[in-house]
């Protein structure tokens, strides 16, 4: 017999194929390690009922030529879907249910997935450990009161433990990267541009991407492949000749010049990370490509251009949510009251301090000392990837300045928390694509990720980079599988 | 370019001021669908009929830029001989309210589609240039509604989204007069241009309009008030009106004008504080990230210039020209376009021997007047341009008089009747044959035989008594240049 959830999204596939499984069987695997796995709170909302009556439908009429046949998928609740509850980890959307589909959740139904779901993230993404949901914190698989980092902490957990083959998230400041190198797999952030933001809960329009967060490498390249169009809807997609990464995956790197930045090696980075990294630039080397000191000047200010560019959009952007149309509202005296009573409620605390920030750098005076400089910073941070890449096809840095930390470690100290990013932040910043691979573990055998940032639109570059270190990384995820027992 | 004899001033005691005036115009853009989404526009359909996922702001919906009414902006951007930006950006305008679904209005700050333009007015005595400051494209809001419940608001989003162009002015307009002429210009330029059908009862085109005074012969502005959302030309020129009397007033007394927002109560005739300045909103403008910078090519812009039609001022030009038009006549009929496309029409309708003049005092004459006592657009004329060409031919060639011409143009009204069979069929035609005039003559003088003496022994009046006689005699179709000819012969 096979042992269906602990097959890759590519075993899956084959098997399906071959018709060793059918989808009900494997969507019925899925849903009842669901079940037993309730303690992890990866689910905001499941649909597994009619995930089964899809599955079904799929086997007595499969079309084995689709990319993902009759494969069950739980996604980010950040994703619009249709007429399945989407609450983007808040109680201002606790009870909205879309009336349409994002277009990245459309193009995997399209190819033949079936919603399992909605998984647990930080309230509008707005978290790097999945403590700010309004549905509460999800446990990582890897350790009991563990984060599985955020915002996509529960797409995260959901893939390490093993209750979805796959699963998509989005990153605005790391959230793909993050949560995957924090749980051991794998997570894509692609150029921005290259996934239709159409659907997407909207956090921080310039820095929105959704991307692949898998099992291996291969899997990443093949979802990557299912979701990334050019969508008219969006007005910021970038209609560029996308590869097919999974057929043109190759783990010949020969030649490829990487970019080891100096200014990653941060004060106070500890020293496994260190050795980490250095096990990473071997691995490369190995594999025939050679490593290049480079330098990007204006890392140390990414952080800071982050945190006033992100909550700037993101206080616009939430303005919607007003108790007006839609999702959840407490009654007012007047107009006024209503929107603060509703807002006040209907947000969490880390989203009511990002609306703050964002609303007072824009606010007429301090606008040109914060916003604008801040895309200034922007600007020059883009250029010193555009500098390096002149010297280099990829760059090789941690994903994280640290391994994952315990549930409430850090509630108290968002400065700590939001640090988090610092080795993620830059790559949205300059749009460009992202992948973490899981490359050891620390001390407590917590998982370690390094990341490989590629030039815009070079997806495949990056994947084949990853894909060649994959292999002589060899990793395996310790999941003990501690909230079952 | 003299214009000191309508200079609009106000006298106080010993001082005279002058009234310093800037609009900013919001004209709808004239299109099926919205700015930013494909819902319809049209004008009185059923409450949020009109409203897609994108027009009320639902999670994850994006703004899409409609090509459009890009166009659209940028046609009436070379109407307005406005620089166009080849580059402009789409800004967010954050403010709460309940017809503000996203919470923000999608608009053109520091970056509009259309720079600097003038317009040229043509006033009684002389014409006037206009600075255009810029032309932007933003959304509209949708509509509250107050009164259909006592205590509920009620909202519509049929015009959440809709396309705007806010057509902002120098100060450089001087009095009410100069307001109502640069508002029918703008309306004019937009209809020929089809950019804006400029509906103000529909409110395609209402206005914010600045008011500063200052001592005449002063060159430094004074404080400014804006009067928000003024949808009719009228009340416009009233809100001025008051609204530069209570600053000449407050400066007479010694007090000092607050820069503020004020509302027009178009029922008492007066201005009201609406907020001050400090109670200004701080919009948080900044480049909508949803929304690349919108760019547009050299060839873009100058495929929409070569397909400019005749506007307003050239055609003006050519029917002096052409038609040896008055200045004043020209004026009238390039105003707008359906009159002068009717005007047009009856010219080349007329064929080869017309009387141009006789079809514009027609024009502007009997039809303006009809037009105005029924309350109609010239667009629903009951008088169809070619059958007006065919009156004019009538009286031109002398089958019909001018007074008989006006009893046959009243007997048209009804239903566009061909004035040629008005006149076959009711026997209207002019008699002109000289010897049935002259046997008529000669019979009425014949019977007032004593009146013919006293007319040939001086009594020169009398001869008007003659012609009115031949006129009721003939059933006043008689040819009154063949009884003016023959009557003098006869009396002689």
């Amino acid at each position: 017999m096979i042992d269906i959830i602990s097959q890759s999204l590519t075993q899956l596939i084959n098997n399906i194929k071959d018709k060793k499984v059918s989808s009900e069987e494997v969507t019925k695997s899925f849903i009842q390690r669901a079940e037993k796995s309730k303690k992890l709170n990866c689910y905001i909302a499941e649909d597994f009922e009619n995930a089964i009556n899809k599955a079904k439908k799929f086997d007595n009429k499969p079309n084995y030529d689709s990319k993902l046949p009759g494969i069950p998928i739980a996604v980010k609740d950040l994703f619009c879907t249709k007429n399945v509850k989407t609450t983007a980890g808040s109680k201002i959307l606790s009870n909205f249910v879309p009336t349409y589909e994002s277009t990245v959740t459309q193009n995997m139904w399209n190819e033949g997935a079936i919603l399992l779901g909605k998984l647990n993230c930080d309230e509008f993404a707005m978290g790097s450990s999945n403590e700010t949901s309004f549905f509460g914190n999800v446990q990582s698989p890897i350790d009991k009161n563990l984060v599985p980092g955020g915002s996509s902490g529960g797409s995260a957990s959901a893939v390490a433990g093993q209750l979805t083959p796959i699963t998509i998230g989005t990153d605005t400041g790391g959230s793909i990267r993050q949560p995957a190198s924090f749980t051991g797999i794998v997570g894509l952030k692609p150029t921005y541009g290259s996934c239709s933001r159409y659907g997407i809960v909207a956090f921080a329009s310039s820095l929105d991407q959704a991307g692949p967060m898998a099992q291996n490498v291969k899997d990443c390249a093949l979802l990557q492949e299912v979701i990334s169009t050019y969508d008219p809807k969006d007005s910021t997609s970038i209609d560029f000749k996308r590869s097919h990464y999974s057929k043109k995956l190759t783990n010949n790197i020969k030649g490829k010049k990487i970019g080891i930045p100096k200014e990653y090696r941060v004060d106070g980075m500890p020293k496994e990370i260190e050795d980490l990294w250095q096990k990473g630039i071997n691995h490369v080397k190995e594999c025939g490509a050679e490593t290049i000191d480079i330098s990007l000047p204006h890392t140390s200010y990414a952080l800071p251009a982050y945190y006033i560019v992100a909550p700037a959009e993101a206080s616009s952007n939430l303005a919607r949510y007003d108790g007006v149309k839609y999702g959840f509202r407490v009654k007012g005296e007047n107009l006024i009251d209503m929107y603060e009573k509703t807002r006040s409620e209907g947000f969490g605390a880390e989203v009511q301090r990002r609306i703050m920030i964002g609303t007072y750098v824009l606010s007429s005076g301090y606008y040109d000392a914060y916003y604008l400089k801040a895309q200034k910073v922007r600007k020059l941070i883009k250029n010193d990837f555009d500098e390096a890449y002149k010297k280099v096809d990829a760059i090789l840095t941690p994903s994280t300045p640290s391994s994952a930390f315990k549930i409430g470690e850090k509630t108290n100290d968002p400065v700590s928390m939001y640090l988090n990013d610092i080795f993620t932040v830059p790559v949205n910043l300059a749009g460009l694509p992202g992948i973490s691979i899981p490359a050891g573990h620390d001390s407590r055998g917590y998982p370690l990720g390094l990341q490989i940032i590629g030039k815009a639109f070079d997806e495949q570059n990056i994947l084949n980079i990853a894909f060649a270190m994959e292999e002589k990384i060899n990793f395996k995820n310790k999941i003990t599988d501690w909230w079952i027992k | 370019m003299s214009k000191k004899n309508s200079e609009y001033l106000i006298n106080r005691k010993n001082n005279q001021y002058e009234v310093v005036i800037g609009l900013e115009v919001h004209a709808q853009v004239l299109s099926e669908s919205k700015l930013f989404s494909s819902s319809a526009t049209k004008f009185g359909a059923e409450p949020n009929t009109q409203v897609s996922l994108v027009d009320a702001a639902f999670p994850g919906m994006l703004p899409v830029i409609n090509e459009f009414c890009v166009k659209q902006a940028i046609k009436t951007g070379i109407g307005l001989n406005a620089k166009i930006n080849k580059r402009s950006v789409f800004d967010r305008k954050n403010y709460f309210y309940a017809d503000l679904p996203q919470g923000y209005q999608i608009s053109q700050f520091k970056d509009p589609i259309v720079g600097e333009g003038k317009v040229i007015l043509d006033m009684p005595d002389g014409q006037k240039e206009v600075g255009i400051e810029r032309l932007h494209l933003e959304q509209d809001a949708g509509k509250s509604i107050h009164d259909i419940d006592p205590q509920n608001t009620f909202v519509d989003l049929n015009r959440s989204g809709v396309a705007l162009m806010e057509i902002v002015s120098k100060p450089d307009l001087r009095s009410p007069d100069e307001v109502s002429s640069y508002i029918k210009k703008l309306r004019s330029i937009m209809r020929y241009l089809g950019t804006c059908d400029g509906n103000m009862q529909e409110g395609s085109l209402r206005a914010d309009v600045n008011v500063s005074v200052r001592a005449k012969g002063s060159k430094k502005f004074g404080t400014r008030c804006e009067i928000k959302n003024v949808n009719s030309i009228k009340f416009m020129q009233m809100a001025i009106e008051y609204e530069a009397n209570r600053q000449v007033d407050l400066i007479e007394e010694g007090k000092s004008i607050d820069q503020e927002t004020r509302l027009f109560d178009t029922k008492r005739n007066e201005t009201r504080s609406m907020r001050s300045k400090e109670d200004a909103h701080d919009y948080r403008y900044f480049p909508d990230p949803d929304l690349l910078p919108l760019e547009v090519s050299d060839k873009f812009i100058s495929e929409l210039k070569k397909n400019i039609p005749e506007l307003p001022d050239e055609k003006k030009k050519r029917f002096i020209d052409e038609f040896k038009l008055s200045p004043y006549e020209a004026t009238i009929l390039v105003s707008d376009i359906d009159t002068a496309k009717y005007f047009e029409e009856v010219v080349a309708k007329m064929g080869k021997n017309k009387d141009i003049k006789l079809a514009v005092n027609w024009i502007t004459g009997e039809l303006f007047a009809i037009l105005n006592n029924k309350n109609l657009e010239i667009s629903q004329s009951p008088v169809s341009s070619k059958n007006l060409a065919i009156l004019v031919n009538l009286i031109k060639n002398g089958t019909i008089s001018g007074k008989i011409a006006k009893t046959v143009f009243e007997l048209m009204l009804d239903g566009d009747k061909d004035p040629q069979k008005i006149v076959e069929e009711k026997g209207l035609k002019q008699q002109s044959d000289p010897k049935a005039i002259e046997a008529l003559i000669d019979k009425i003088i014949n019977d007032n035989r004593e009146k013919a003496i006293e007319y040939k022994q001086g009594k020169e009046k009398l001869f008007g008594f003659f012609v009115g006689q031949a006129m009721k005699a003939s059933g006043g179709k008689a040819n009154p240049q063949l009884i003016n000819e023959i009557l003098k012969k006869k009396l002689q």
